[in-house]
């Protein structure tokens, strides 16, 4: 059977790597989606929660901030300058940033950076509550 | 003698404190250089995968983007960013640095090109500023613990003056000086060029000779150029930054570890000045009893 090789690749190190089954992501475009022998592709992501599915049946979720998916050969990286598995966030503690973040968004700072922030902060509450399964 | 003796002992004393404090802050560099070691190999493959990315963008689409074109065949202002430490005691890992930017500023003057400075850490930044050599931009206070926020900061300024045209104080290249890691015992400083891009060698840093296949670009190729270039450079100056960190407390550990040794021989050799001193004091006034006793003798004999 032929599986993904998987990374997920941050600046300041590895989060993520395993084989896969498939990965989902989204990008500028919308949600992607990569099974085994997947043509070449590099794509530009927005801040998600991708979702791996690994051969014992497990769904790894990590949060990535942007980046890009790139996919050749079976094997799929997913760069971001930040990323994390879902199981480390706390997400009382996103719930908290998200909530910062909209306030300041609401308040009407509504530039690139706050955008980014949001978007981030939504990432990942996403992504933590998938992991917890609500 | 008294004087001389108790001089030598001051002296002593004093390079024994010496003594103890580089020793301990060889112990701290390197304790220290193995955490910047590892952060370096952290992030090699974030850098490895940009640059795997970049070279598919540049090689398997005909994009014609301002980041990778040479702007002018012939450049006629080129951005220098070296990299020196905010303290001293590491040797000539500063000086070396500086060495090299200023033999790339005599090239670059033979050719008529004018180079502008971009300073990280207060030693060369305070080596420009006592010669009275402009810098463009500075940063200090981070050169061995570097934050990927502070490669962010420089890698934005570098790339907006690259974007800027020339005519209103725009640069063609930009190149980095920075110290290479090679191992515990050797570290080197090295001029490298980022932009603009030599995407075909761009992979010097990882042996990567697999061919790169045809790419599908979501979702235009200039999109994604646009995005992934500046994450490029980004990782560049991320990765030359956690290099220099790891070279300037590996020389650090170096040359404490050659100042503990010199202080050492140091102490030896006056203790053995010191005792000698104090042997020649002994011997002197053995001399003057003895000389003084004789004296005394062949007063009281002419008496007689």
């Amino acid at each position: 059977m032929t599986v993904l090789q998987v990374e997920v690749v941050a600046a300041e190190g590895i989060a993520w790597q395993g084989d896969a089954l498939s990965v989902v992501a989204r990008t500028t475009e919308g949600d992607i989606g990569v099974l085994p022998n997947h043509e070449p592709l590099l794509a530009s992501l927005v801040p998600c929660a991708a979702e791996v599915l690994t051969p014992d049946g497990n769904r790894e979720v990590v949060v990535v901030d942007g980046g890009f998916i790139s996919v050749a050969e079976n094997r799929v990286s997913l760069l971001a300058q930040f990323a994390r598995v879902a199981a480390e966030i706390d997400l009382k503690a996103a719930e908290h940033e998200l909530a910062a973040a909209e306030k300041r968004l609401n308040a009407g700072e509504i530039d690139d950076e706050t955008r980014h922030h949001y978007l981030r902060a939504q990432a990942q509450v996403k992504a933590a509550r998938i992991a917890q399964g609500h | 003698m008294g004087a001389s003796l108790r001089e030598l002992r001051q002296r002593r004393k004093s390079v024994t404190a010496t003594k103890k404090i580089t020793r301990a802050m060889e112990l701290i560099a390197s304790s220290r250089v193995m955490k910047a070691q590892q952060a370096a190999a952290r992030a090699l493959p974030y850098t490895r995968e940009l640059n795997r990315a970049v070279s598919a963008v540049a090689t398997y689409s005909r994009t014609d983007h301002p980041l990778t074109r040479p702007q002018t065949q012939d450049p006629r202002r080129v951005a220098v960013l070296f990299i020196t430490s905010d303290r001293g005691m590491n040797g000539a890992y500063s000086s070396n640095v500086l060495k090299t930017v200023s033999q790339m500023r005599q090239r670059l003057d033979e050719q008529g090109v004018e180079m502008v400075r971009y300073g990280v850490g207060r030693k060369g930044i305070g080596f420009m500023t006592y010669r009275g050599l402009e810098l463009a931009e500075r940063w200090e206070g981070f050169s061995d613990s570097p934050t990927y926020d502070r490669a962010v900061d420089i890698s934005d300024r570098l790339v907006e003056d690259f974007l800027r045209p020339y005519e209103e104080g725009g640069v063609d290249e930009i190149w980095v000086v920075y110290t290479r890691m090679e191992s515990m015992l050797s570290q080197t400083p090295r001029a490298r060029r980022i932009l603009p891009l030599e995407v075909v060698e761009g992979v010097h840093e990882v042996n990567d000779e697999e061919l790169l296949p045809l790419y599908e670009f979501e979702p235009s190729p200039e999109a994604v150029l646009d995005s992934l270039l500046p994450l490029y450079v980004r990782s560049r100056i991320w990765f030359y930054l956690l290099q220099s960190a790891a070279a300037q407390l590996a020389m650090q550990q170096k040359a404490m570890k050659s100042a503990t040794d010199n202080a050492q021989a140091l102490i030896e050799s006056l203790t053995r000045e010191a005792n000698q001193a104090r042997q020649a004091e002994i011997t002197q006034e053995i001399s003057e009893i003895v000389g003084g006793a004789s004296a005394l003798a062949d007063l009281t004999k002419d008496d007689d």
